[in-house]
Formats: structure tokens, sequence, C-alpha cells
């Protein structure tokens, strides 16, 4: 071996250049990572230890006209766990089952949360009972991942009062998440999911807030960081409706546990819905926080169906409530005379080519002009008008009275009213194999015609007020109105006098008057091939300064006369009148 | 054999310093917000120091012949152990599923592997001591080859490529310091060198030809020339048979070395913790016990293998540079130490317990800053482990007593 003393300190000062330069790499190494790159680590790490919770933001309050709340919150808990894989969300789960009284569905449904959002707190229970969150209280210790937190509940004082036109809220579900609507939303939270609720979202929705808590590696929480006002939960502002709680509490109690079908009550002047009513209804409280399957299955095989809402969603044949369109259509192109009658008096039916068209009354009505026409909801009158007027020019007039659209209510449910877009239609429906008897069933309001409640209440908002047809509204604050038909005032009192003269003595609604009130209205006889018809009655009152409109549909109610009771018994609570003169008359 | 002795007090200081900075980290790394048993480590690391420095006052009052004399029982017997811990191994830590713990029970005793690495340094610089000239050829080296060949086969059987590593750079050290030349260095480790370039086509071509330039120039036997282009060949092609016989563990720490964030929960998750401590630490650290990444557990092993991590995490650059810097001292006195060694066995020894340090040093340090794979050895002085404190104290005795025994006199040393 080579030690020569002057090869040993050569080596020894190449080793100790390569000790120098070795340490000087490191030293810049560190320097990169601690000095230069300092902003990004801090990052990494805060990121590391300090996880968000959501804290839930109170929906808006709903306010009916006088303040009465329809929908308020209040102070619930929910439980929800953090976990880092779905094994061992799954594995807590388990292990929480036996004291959360877990169903399998819901531990399905957290760990679907939990994919879809890994680092969020994944709900378990959204509404956990009190017995629940006190034995979990006391095992906090054993379960430090959980988070029990209190939030705001929906709550609907009147629940099955309302749940006709207030909807529910509940958990945004994977497909509202892809809806590019709801980009700002995170799984678990609250959404509107029907009526005012969902219409209104974007309003009711408050501003989430957030807590962080520092975190361990296992992501047990260490401590909470202390609070920070700017993100703090924001309440949504309340949301004051038309709504008249006390009159809706009155058609809901009218319509009691046996009728069943719907009802709505407009202001005419600015098209403020007072009232709105689906029969049977369902508890919108049993809705928020997850719908329990045995209540949701009740619902559905219920043969009154209640999930279906009557007064939006329901299409049935106008009847006879439409005659006032055919008369508002023949009048306006001066079709018809006002004393003008019929070429072929009642007789109980028209013979029309090969077919004979009966009317109602199988005694007949004789000669009518229009006024008496109204009054006595004659069929055989009707036919001819219908004839008169013509096939396209009644199609071309329905529309024009709005019987294909919308009534544009602020729900979100409603559906679109069926009426004929063209003569075409028939063309397509039955070739040309169709004949113009068409006509006679459109004039009755019968064949291709079918609408919902409220849109019959709003044509009839335009009968009050000259043919100003005002937009039906829950909530919005500008009343939207306009003129869809142009009458002289001869015209318009012929009709106006033809529905009153239906709520007095011999005309078909006579046994709903009121003593001291003008009503004025339409009894409907909706055929139904399903079953026993459907019975209508679509009035306002009083009759020459309307102030509310009220449109009924009793499903299976026959006649129109049972629902022109019940249409006249809401109007007279109203407008502070009664009681009723009259008894009951079926017919 | 008791004889009196003057103390190499830079020295002793250097290593001195590092023991009480490393206690202090073990205390605060125990210092997490959930309690663990870490949270005591530092009690028995300490107790650990007080017997390494008995230990090392006891060897400093022996005598560098002694320990010459001493070199091949203990050589033996440390092989020994070693050996045994392939019947009765346990594993820990980072390393669960090794072999490298001697246990009684479920008690783990030791290490030897730590004995081994102070023993082979003691025999290495026996055998490299009693040739005359440097070794010329490769047949020259086969004693010291197989001087660490054999506990260095043990030890990757068990399997610890870290500690594989540190007997590698004991050996390249040595025969360094022994006057081997660079180009034979290079020779030898050409086969190792082609194992590790024969992944890339490109690269392993080029490094051939690259050596046979070398074996041009250089012209060792012609034998050992071709023996050694074979052999290069050799390793290229079984370098990916052999990849596939390492344990899934080792390929996920090679692959993680080599892109930390392919698997950032899994085999990453070490180095990117580590990372992020070191990183947000910035000039000055979180302060003292205060990290968040070791106080919540997000940093691994940080009492042990990532312990530098937690420096780097409280105490900042600052505290970093000045851990570095006081090994660079320690390192830099016993170089001079071995430069002035009365003898070549004593100047081998002191040299060849340097670089075992500054291997151990390079890659744990690396490893906190994914310069260097993850292999699992601790850093000196600062990692929790009994048999490592014990082994270091023992061998800054050693290096004391060489000072002491030095050229001229401890005196002129102390003056340098």
């Amino acid at each position: 071996m080579s030690f020569h003393p002057n090869d040993v300190a050569r080596r020894a000062r190449m080793s100790s250049w390569a000790l120098v330069l070795g340490f000087l790499f490191l030293i810049g190494a560190f320097f990169k990572t601690q000095v230069i790159q300092n902003h990004q680590y801090v990052m990494q790490s805060e990121e590391n230890r300090l996880r968000p919770i959501p804290l839930p933001a109170p929906r808006g309050i709903i306010y009916d006209r006088h303040g009465e709340v329809i929908a308020e919150n209040l102070p619930a808990y929910s439980v929800s766990i953090t976990a880092p894989s779905v094994d061992s969300l799954r594995a807590a789960l388990n292990e929480l089952a036996g004291t959360l009284q877990l169903e399998p569905y819901q531990i399905n449904a957290a760990i679907r949360r939990y994919r879809r959002a890994p680092t969020r707190p994944t709900v378990v229970l959204p509404d956990a009972s009190i017995d629940i969150v006190s034995v979990l209280e006391e095992h906090r210790l054993d379960f430090p991942r959980l988070i029990i937190q209190s939030v705001p509940k929906r709550y609907y004082p009147d629940g099955p009062i309302v749940a006709s036109f207030v909807g529910y809220t509940g958990e945004i579900t994977e497909s509202d998440l892809n809806d590019p609507k709801y980009a700002s939303y995170k799984p678990g939270q609250e959404i509107g999911k029907a009526g005012l609720e969902k219409q209104y979202e974007s309003i009711l929705h408050g501003r989430e807030g957030v807590r962080f808590d520092e975190v361990d590696a296992r992501g047990r929480p260490v401590r909470g960081e202390g609070p920070r006002p700017d993100l703090n939960p924001l309440g949504a502002p309340p949301l004051y409706t038309n709504i008249d709680l006390d009159l809706q509490k009155f058609m809901v109690g009218i319509f009691a546990d046996s009728l069943q079908g719907g009802a709505v009550a407009i202001d005419p002047t600015t098209g403020e819905v007072l009232a709105l009513y689906s029969a049977p209804s369902w508890d919108p409280n049993k809705f928020t926080g997850g719908i329990p399957a045995d209540y949701y299955k009740q619902l559905l095989d219920d043969k009154r169906r209640p999930l279906v809402n009557k007064a939006i969603q329901g299409r049935y044949p106008p009847g006879s409530t439409f005659k006032l369109a055919t008369s508002v259509i023949a009048l306006k192109d001066g079709l018809v005379g006002l004393k003008e009658h019929m070429p072929v008096p009642c007789t109980g039916g028209l013979q029309y080519g090969s077919r004979y068209f009966r009317c109602w009354e199988k005694k007949g009505h004789g000669s009518l002009d229009l006024e008496g026409a109204i009054k006595h909801s004659c069929d055989v009158y009707f036919y001819q008008l219908g004839l008169k007027v013509g096939l396209s020019r009644m199609i071309a007039g329905g529309i024009s009275l709005t019987m294909r659209d919308k009534s544009g209510i602020d729900l979100p449910e409603e559906n679109q009213p069926f009426w004929p877009y063209a003569i075409d239609y028939y063309n397509k429906k039955y070739g040309r194999n169709w004949s113009n008897a068409e006509t006679l069933n459109l004039a009755i309001g019968q064949g291709a015609n079918s609408q919902t409640v409220v849109n019959m209440a709003k044509f009839y908002t335009a009968l009050a007020t000259q043919g100003q047809e005002a937009r039906p509204e829950i909530a919005h604050l500008v009343p939207q109105r306009k003129q869809i038909y142009n009458l002289s005032q001869q015209q318009d009192s012929v009709l106006l006098e033809g529905l009153k003269a239906v709520l007095e003595a011999g005309g078909t609604a006579g046994a709903s008057a009121i003593q001291g009130l003008t009503l004025a209205g339409k009894t409907g006889t909706a055929q139904n091939s399903g079953g026993a018809d459907h019975g209508w009655f679509v009035g306002f009152a009083p009759a020459d300064h309307p102030k509310i409109v009220v449109a009924v549909l009793l499903e299976f109610g026959l006649h129109g006369s049972r629902a022109a009771h019940i249409a006249s018994a809401i109007i007279g609570h109203y407008l502070k009148v009664g009681p009723i003169q009259a008894v009951m008359d079926e017919g | 054999m008791s004889r009196p002795i003057v103390s190499d007090y830079r020295l002793l200081a250097a290593a001195g310093l590092l023991s009480l900075f490393g206690v202090a980290m073990v205390y605060s790394a125990g210092q997490t917000d959930t309690p663990t048993a870490v949270a005591h480590a530092y009690k028995s690391q300490l107790l650990w120091l007080i017997i390494g420095l008995g230990f090392a006052y006891a060897v400093t009052h022996s005598s560098v012949r002694f320990i010459e004399w001493m070199t091949v029982p203990l050589y033996a017997f440390s092989v020994f152990l070693l050996a045994l811990t392939l019947v009765v191994g346990k594993g820990a830590g980072t390393a669960a599923s090794t072999k490298s713990w001697l246990a009684i029970g479920s008690h783990r005793i030791g290490q030897p592997s730590e004995i081994a690495k102070v023993t082979v340094v003691l025999m290495l610089a026996k055998v490299l001591s009693e040739r005359r000239e440097s070794a010329r050829s490769l047949l020259d080296l086969w004693k010291p080859a197989l001087i660490v060949g054999i506990p260095w086969a043990i030890i990757m059987l068990q399997p610890d490529l870290g500690t594989g590593i540190v007997f590698i750079g004991i050996f390249f050290a040595m025969l360094f310091w022994s006057g081997v030349e660079w180009p034979l260095l290079l020779l030898i480790a050409s086969p190792a060198i082609s194992l590790i370039l024969s992944f890339s086509v490109g690269l392993w071509g080029a490094w051939f030809f690259i050596l046979l330039a070398l074996v041009l120039w250089y012209r060792p036997y012609l034998i050992e020339g071709i023996v050694l282009m074979v052999l290069n060949v050799a390793t290229g092609v079984i370098a990916p048979i052999m990849w596939e016989k390492l344990a899934p563990y080792q390929q996920n720490r090679l692959k993680t070395f080599l892109d930390p964030t392919a698997d950032v929960r899994g085999s990453g998750y070490h180095v990117i913790q580590s990372k992020v401590a070191i990183g947000s630490g910035g000039l000055f650290g979180q302060g003292y016990t205060l990290g968040t990444q070791k106080r919540l557990a997000f940093l691994p092993e940080q009492h042990t293998d990532f312990i530098f991590s937690v420096v780097g995490e409280e105490l900042g650059f600052i505290g970093v540079a000045i851990a570095l810097s006081l090994f660079l001292w320690l390192f830099l006195r016993i170089t001079q130490v071995a430069e002035r060694a009365n003898d070549s066995y004593s100047s081998l020894v002191a040299y060849g317990l340097m670089s075992s340090w500054f291997v151990h040093v390079l890659v744990n340090v690396g490893m906190t800053l994914n310069l260097m794979p993850i292999t699992g050895i601790p850093l000196p002085f600062f990692s929790y482990g009994g048999s490592f404190m014990l082994a270091s104290w023992l061998a800054v005795g050693v290096l004391m007593r060489i000072s002491g025994e030095g050229r001229g006199s401890a005196l002129s040393l102390r003056g340098y």
C-alpha cells in the first residue's frame, strides 16, 4: 500500500474537497426546497392539516301575504364522517350501523356521497334524532372522525296544506350535480326539489359557510380553528308570496279527506295566486332529508294519485267551462248577434250528418240566445255556434285565448294544456277520414282539448276583466297582464250576465248562490273515459268588480254543481260573505 | 493496556454536539398531538448515548494495537451474528418485512449490521495495510472483496439494501485511501454501473465504449480485461431479471425515487410528506417541537429514518445548515486524523469510519429530499436506535485513540 506522506496528503485534499462539495450539494438542495420553494410547501402543509367542514346555510323563510310562515327552518343534527378511503368508510359505517340504526340503503347512500366528494365530510344521517346524537356524544372519543353538526332543517308548519305549491327540499342527486344549473353545488347539499322550493332555489339557497378543523394524518380532528366571520354561512333572504294562508286552509278544509281534485284561487286584477291545492295532498315534512321508502310507496300505490298535482299537472277536458271561449271566439269575429237564436232549437240534441249530438238536458232547452245558452249550458246552441265559427277559426281562436300555452304560474311542474295547433292536427291523426263533428266537440269543450285547472282559472281572469288575462303568480311582485281579446261593452256584458245567471235560480249552479254577493261562473263536465265524469266550476266574484277567480275540478265529481258549491264557499270565505244560502243540490 | 490519552477535543465536540442535537430532535419527534410510544424514545436514546460515551472512554484507554489484534475475532463474531439474523431475524420500522434485527422472542436486541459496519472497516484496514504496494490489478483485490462481500451478501439476503450501499461505500472509500488508482476503482465499479445503465440501451452502449477505452488505456491483465467486459455484458443482461427478483417493496422504493407523485397515497407518501415538512420549514422553521407535519403524524418514521425532516420543518434552513456543518466539521477533522495517523492501519480505520458515516448522511439526508431512494438507513447521532448510537460512539472512541496516537504529538494536531 502506498503510504508515502505526500500521497496521503494528496488523497486527504481530494477527500476534503469531495466532502465539501457533497455537503454544498445537500445544503443547496435544502436552500432550494426551504427558501425558494417555501411558499408551495407551506400551502401543501396547510392543505394537509386543515380540513374544511362545510356549514350549511339556512334557506330563506317563505311567508304568505300576511306574514304567516309557510316554510321555515328548525334546528336539527346531521351526522357525517370523514374517511380516507371507501373501505375505511365502509368499515366505519358497519361499526356505527348499530348505534345509528343505519339501514342498508343509508349506508349505500353515504358511500355514493363519498365517491362523489371524498374530501368533504360524508353525510350519514342528515337528520339524526336527539337520542342518537346523545349516544354519539357520549362515545365521541371512540369515533373521532364523526362530525355532529347543528344544521337548519326545512319545516312546513302546515305540512300537507301547503305541499301543492311549496314543494319540498331534499339532497341534491347525482343527475342534478351533472346539470350545469347546479354547477356550484356540492354533494350532500339540500336543494329545492319541487314547487316554490325548486322554482326559487337560487333565491332560497343561502351561501354555505366553512370552518376548518385541524386533523392528523389519519383524518382525526385535533382542534378546531378559531371563528372566521367571513366564512360563516349566510342565510337566504325571505320569500314573500301572494298566498293567503287562511284561504288556503279553508280550501283544504272544504276538500276534506273524501274529495279529490284541484283548486286555484287568483286575484284577477293582478294574477296573484291566493290559494292552490291538489287533493289528496302529502306531507312535505316527511320528504325533507330523504323520503322514507314506505311512505313513498304508500303515496305511489294510492289510487287517488296524490303525487300528481291536480291544479297544475292534471289535464282534463274543460267541458262546458270552455263554452265561454267558444262565445268569445264567435263574438270577436262578429259571427253571432247578442240576441241571435240558433237555427235549430234545443230538443235534447242535434242531428248532424249521420250522427246525433245530445244536449246534456234530455228535455231540451228550446230556443235560446247567447245569455240563455250560457245560463243553461245548452249544448245544442253551442254545436251550432261552433259550426258558424268553423274549425280553423275555432282552433286559431283557442290558440289566441292561450289554450295551448302554459299558464306561466311560477311552479316548475306545470303541464302544458292540450289544444290542436291547426287543422293539420286532425289530418295527421285521422288521415282524411275525419268529419266536421270535431268542430261540434271542440265547441262544447270536448274533443282534442284538455286543460289544467290553473289555465282555466287564468282564462277566467280575462272574462272577469274584459279580456285582460293575468298570469298567475305565487311569488312574483309585478303583475303581468295581457289583453287576449277585445269585445264591445255590450258583448262583454252579455257574457257577464250569462255567467251571473248560472248562479241564479234555474242556472246550472243556482244552488251555490251566496246572499249579498253576485257570483259569476260556469259549471262543466269533463267526460272521462276511465270512469265517472269530472266536475268543473270556474267563476269569480263580485261579478261587477271581481276580486277573486276560483277554478275547481273534482275528479269523478260527475257534474259541476258540487265543484260550484266548493268554489262559492271559497269565494264567500275570501270576501267574508256567507253563509251559503241554499243547500247542496246534487245534479 | 490502559494508557494516558490527550483527547482530541474538536472530534469530541463535533460528535458530542451532533449527539445532543440528535437527542433533542428525538425528543421533539415524540411531541405529537396524538401521543405515541415515540414520546419516551428520547429517554432510552439518552441512556444509549451515556452508555456509548462510557464505551468510548474505555476504548480511548485501550490501544490501536490491541484493536488491531482483536480485529479478526471481532470480524468473525459480527459475521456470525449477521448470519444468525437470517435464521432468527426480525423486521422493524420502514423495513418491517426484513430480518435485520436480532431478537429473542418478540424482544429486539439489536442490529448486528451496525456492529458489522465497524468490524468490516477494521478488517479491511488490516488486510489493506498488510500489502506493501497498492493493488494494481483486480486479482490483488480478492481478499478485500471477500471481506466486504461475505457480510454484504448476508445483508442483501436479509434484505437491507441501505446497509448494503453503506458497505459498498466503505469498500470503495478505503480502496481509494489505500492508494488504488481511480481507473481501477472505476473498472471494479463497472459491472454495477452496467447494472444501473442497462435500463436504457443507449446509455449502456455509451458506457460500454467508455469502459473499452478505459481498459485499453489502463491495460490490466488481458484475462482481467476480458472478464471485466464479459461481466459488464452479463450484468447488463441480467439486470431486468434481477429487477423481477427484487421484493415488491424494494421495487416500489426505486420507482418512487424516480417519481414520488406516481403513487401519492402509497409508496410515494413518505417522500412527499417529508418534502412538504422540510419545505414548509422555510428559513427559520416552525419552531422546536411545533412542526405540524410531525405533530399531526403526516411525517412517517419521524424519529428514525425521517428525523432530518423534523430538523428541516422545525428549525428551518438555519437548523439544517448547522446540522450539516457539524457533520462536515466532524468529517474534515476525521480526514485530518486519518492523514496524520501513525500507521496505515490506523489511517485506514479512521478513513473507513468517516466514509461509513458520510454514506449514511448522504443517503439519509438525500432521501428526505428525494435525492436518494428510500433505503431505510439511519442518520448517525440523530436517528433513534441503540445499536447505531453505541456503534457510533465506539467508533468515536477508536478515532480518539487513533488521533491521540497520531504522528507528531497530539498537541501538534490540536494546533493544526
